[in-house]
């Protein structure tokens, strides 16, 4: 193979007519492809020479089979040259800019070099010459005599894609060329043109490039029947009307059929090079669907470089739905089998791991940890199957190489799109498991943004040491806990798992031995401490010394949880509090936060593991559920809701009647109708409050819906209040419906009443059900809701794309500076405090109250 | 606009400071760069327009910064 070369430099041109001869093998005139026979015609659109596609043949140029050749350009002689519309603006921007006469820019020769000196000042910088260039353009564009000639400059009049006018007149592309070409070199350097590179006159053609068939390759039906490519059909319709030109230029045709020909060369030119300019309709297939031509395969999200560049297809990778798995570790994923036998880590041969390798490929490609190919120590790959793996298996040699079955332990990326940030991609340990679907531990959801409702993700298998070591060391889960973002964890539990330690740890919780024996178990326990007591002879355990033996034995810890009652962690103890969301949730918690920083990532793992596990017992053991039922409140609630109702619509009928007689003071900086607004929001908000502690009061704390909002597992107390006690007024824009019919919002109230029903107060609950009104007007409320969403994601989206393209490529040196690919400083430190947030403490350095604490013992 | 206006004495602009070509060596040695890797600034920003800067100048910026307390940085003065 060819020693690798350094790319030394990119030069950018256009190719001239001479380099368009050059790089063809063959000139093309047939307009036909394929003979009777089913072989390429030669000197036709699939000559031989312009390589091969079809197998068993050779390239009549290289000699290369299809795969080998890569294919070589041909050419078509244009009867008549024709625009690049690609172009056709700068065309435009030239002719503007230069004399029709002598073809020179209409600048004097001090302006001229004054913009060549910039030029070349602003080049050897690197800093972009396009001001400079506007400026020529501008400036040369201004006069209306030549400065050189004298002859009047005359403007030029563009029609889209590829007509130009003067004074009217048509200028044929033969005319356009000629003025072009007349523009001498000197000058194309004042308006930042390299006139080696890019003479203005290519930009007429008048021999156009053929692509090699390599990258047109016709398809062969079932029927037989060939389907030539887009590009293919291009060509075809351009070599037609080429070959009509020709005959009708020769038989002497009138100048009108002549014009028309050409017209339609230029339309078939151009639609080859891009098939969606505006102004002409785009040329179509057969079948009326537009044809994909060259600029097609380049643009867009499904262009070359979106799709192909940028982001491509992988090997080694693996799709499917996902499903929970409270058991596993949140740093395993599962892996059905099925998935596990397709993808492979290749195994080195040594003398260490060659029984190992033997009995790996003895299993052969259908029994699990088997393996699927083996490559001799000559490169030689051969494929494992059932007949010949009994024999490899024998044959097999240290240097060797064994691709064998993904298996337990094998480290992989996990991937759920759109992968908005780094905990996007984590890397996990295998778990080969029966079934279809991928399966994770609950406490990656958060990071993933992962549910199960038919959500898949991406798995991806690293293929050398390196890789493995690299996404082992950096990207395991453990090590993602900390999130970059504000340096707290961003993993922890979920739901169940804080509803069931909640319950756990209530005061008064307790098991007996059988119970605690099995609760602690799920941590992988297996001694019971000490009996908190004796009741009736049997000792028992309470649920947070059971929780305490998850827990360092040398843990001190004190925070609020979130009801903003105490917890306090001595000597690895709970001595006091309970646990909720603050604990170990996601995004809040306070333990997993302290075991992460104080004991390290591998003990805070640990811990989330046994206590999401421990939780799941728990909740299982003593039950949990919410339905309907339990948004019942009694009779007498309803009537203290009712009244809290009537006496709200009062007040804001009052409120109404003050302004109403003008005696309704205004609040400063506000109008009197901006006051009113506000003091009946105001009113309706204090309604819906009252509404929903009479709710709570009446549900009470053993409510599971109130749990769940309590401890922060699932919910609000604004939720339960909705569903059980009053929906609340619903707004669009931040005020009370207001849009609809003339002076009302609906045709079933007064005009101008501004009465709660009659501008969006739903007094009832989501369990009684709304009354049509109100049902309409929480759509209202609703859509808006939905729209904010759809219009922030798309937003956010191309933000986030744009931040990523100019942030891409910085990065941290060893000496702290951030500096991008030209080694040039960005900032001076990173973060101009150089810290990483995610091995920071909530964004601070250090937390210099924890350290006093843990070295003097004592709380501040 | 007064004739008095200062750029500089507003409260959102940073500190700015030539410092002088020594340091400016020390400096490019410490970060083992050329002067053009350094952050740039237009001859007429209004700081450096204010300051009576050239191109060439390098300025030294001290920036309050809500992580590190006092951000310093450099700018090396460029025509546009
Ligand atoms: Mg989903
Ligand atoms: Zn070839
Ligand atoms: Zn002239």
């Amino acid at each position: 193979m060819a020693e690798p070369k350094q790319i030394g430099s990119i030069q950018f041109g256009l190719l001239s007519p001479k380099e368009i001869r050059k790089l063809a093998v063959t000139k093309i005139i047939t307009p036909d492809t394929y003979d009777d026979d089913g072989y390429p015609i030669d000197l036709g659109l699939m000559d031989p020479k312009l390589g091969v596609i079809d197998p068993g043949l050779e390239c009549k140029t290289c000699g290369g089979k299809p795969g080998e050749c890569p294919g070589h350009f041909g050419k078509i002689e244009l009867a008549a040259p024709v625009i690049h519309a690609g172009f056709a603006r700068l065309i435009r921007k030239i002719m503007r800019a230069t004399c029709r006469e002598c073809g020179e820019l209409s600048l004097t020769e001090e302006e001229k070099e004054g913009y060549r000196e910039e030029i070349e000042k602003l080049k050897s910088l690197q800093q972009p010459i396009d001001d400079v260039r506007r400026d020529a353009f501008k400036e040369a564009r201004k006069g209306s005599t030549c400065p050189s000639c004298g002859s009047d400059m005359s403007d030029v009049k563009f029609d889209r894609p590829t007509g130009y006018y003067v004074n009217d007149q048509k200028l044929m592309p033969t005319e356009v060329r000629d003025w072009l070409a007349k523009v001498p070199d000197e000058d194309l350097l004042v308006i930042g043109m390299n006139p080696e590179m890019a003479r203005p006159e290519w930009m007429v053609l008048d021999v156009l490039p053929v692509p090699p068939v390599t990258m047109r390759p016709s398809i062969t039906l079932e029927t037989g029947q060939r389907s030539e490519d887009d590009l293919t059909h291009k060509l075809v319709d351009i070599l037609r009307v080429n070959q009509r030109f020709q005959e009708n230029q020769e038989a002497g045709a009138p100048q009108l059929i002549i014009e028309d020909l050409w017209e339609l060369l230029q339309y078939h030119v151009v639609t080859f090079f891009d098939n969606h300019v505006s102004g002409i309709p785009p040329a179509r297939h057969r079948s009326g669907r537009p044809l994909r031509t060259m600029a097609q395969r380049l643009k867009g999200k499904e262009g070359r470089f979106r799709s192909n560049l940028s982001g491509k297809r992988v090997n080694f990778s693996a799709r499917t739905v996902i499903s929970p798995d409270p058991n596993i570790s949140v740093n395993e994923v599962g892996v059905p089998e099925t998935i596990a036998k397709e993808l492979t880590v290749t195994m080195h041969l040594t003398e260490r791991n060659l029984e190992i390798a033997r009995d790996t490929v003895l299993r052969g490609p259908d029994s699990h940890p088997g393996a699927n190919y083996v490559r001799r120590a000559d490169g030689r790959k051969q494929r494992i199957s059932d007949k010949n793996r009994e024999e490899l298996a024998e044959k097999l040699e240290v240097g060797w190489q064994v691709d064998r079955h993904l298996k337990d332990g094998d480290v992989v990326l996990f991937n759920r799109q759109p992968s908005l940030h780094r905990m996007s991609i984590m890397a996990h340990e295998v778990r080969v498991l029966p079934y279809k679907t991928l399966r994770l531990n609950l406490c990656v959801c958060p990071p993933y943004n992962a549910d199960f409702d038919g959500d898949e993700m991406n798995l991806h298998v690293p293929q050398t040491e390196e890789a493995r070591a690299e996404a082992e060391v950096l990207m395991k889960v453990q090590n993602q806990m900390l999130s970059p973002r504000f340096g707290g964890p961003i993993i922890g539990g979920i739901h169940d798992h804080i509803s069931g330690a909640f319950l756990l740890t209530e005061r008064g919780s307790r098991f007996d031995r059988d119970d605690a024996t099995e609760l602690l178990r799920r941590a992988g326990i297996f001694e019971l401490p000490e009996p908190e007591g004796q009741e009736d002879g049997q000792p028992y355990w309470t649920g947070g010394g059971l929780f305490s033996q998850l827990l360092p034995e040398d843990m001190d810890l004190r925070y609020t949880d979130s009801s903003g009652e105490p917890v306090i962690i001595e000597g690895g103890e709970l001595v006091e509090g309970r646990m909720d969301d603050r604990a170990f949730g996601a995004f809040s918690g306070e333990i997993l936060d302290a075991l992460l920083k104080e004991y390290g990532v591998r003990e805070a793992r640990r811990f989330l593991d046994n206590a999401t596990r421990v939780a799941i017992h728990a909740i299982t053991k003593l039950g949990f559920s919410f339905g309907l039922s339990d948004e019942d409140l009694p009779d007498e609630a309803g009537t203290q809701i009712a009244d809290v109702m009537t006496s709200a619509d009062e007040k804001v009928e009052n409120l109404i009647e003050t302004y109403e007689l003008g005696e309704l003071d205004a609040i400063p900086g506000r109008s009197l109708e901006e006051t009113l607004e506000m003091r009946i929001m105001q009113e309706l908000g204090e309604a819906r409050d009252q509404a929903g502690s009479i709710a709570e009061k009446f549900l009470g704390e053993d409510n599971s819906g109130v749990i769940m909002a309590v401890s922060g597992a699932r919910g609000s107390m604004l939720n339960l209040t909705q569903m059980a006690a009053s929906v609340g007024q619903q707004s669009v824009r931040g005020e009370r419906i207001t849009r609809g019919y003339r002076e009302r919002t609906l045709p079933h109230f007064e005009r101008g009443d501004l009465g709660t029903a009659a501008k969006g107060f739903v007094q009832s609950s989501y369990k009684d059900g709304l009354t049509p009104t109100e049902f309409f007007f929480h759509a209202m409320g609703g859509r808006e809701g939905l729209v904010d969403t759809a219009v922030r994601t798309a937003q956010s989206g191309y933000m986030q794309r744009r931040l990523i393209n100019a942030l891409q490529d910085l990065n941290v040196k060893e000496d702290g500076t951030v500096r991008d690919t030209r080694d040039t400083i960005v900032q001076m430190i990173y973060g101009d405090d150089g810290i990483d947030p995610s091995k920071s403490d909530y964004g601070e350095a250090v937390d210099v109250e924890r350290i006093a604490e843990r070295v003097t013992g004592r709380s501040p | 606009m007064g004739k008095n206006y200062e750029v500089s004495r507003h409260d959102m602009v940073p500190e700015h400071e030539v410092i002088p070509g020594e340091k400016v060596e020390e400096l490019l040695e410490t970060y083992e760069i050329d002067v053009r890797q350094l952050p740039k600034i237009l001859v007429n920003d209004p700081v450096a327009k204010e300051m009576e800067t050239e191109p060439g100048d390098v300025l030294r910026v001290v920036r309050k910064s809500p992580t590190a307390g006092v951000a310093v940085s450099y700018r090396l003065v460029i025509e546009r």
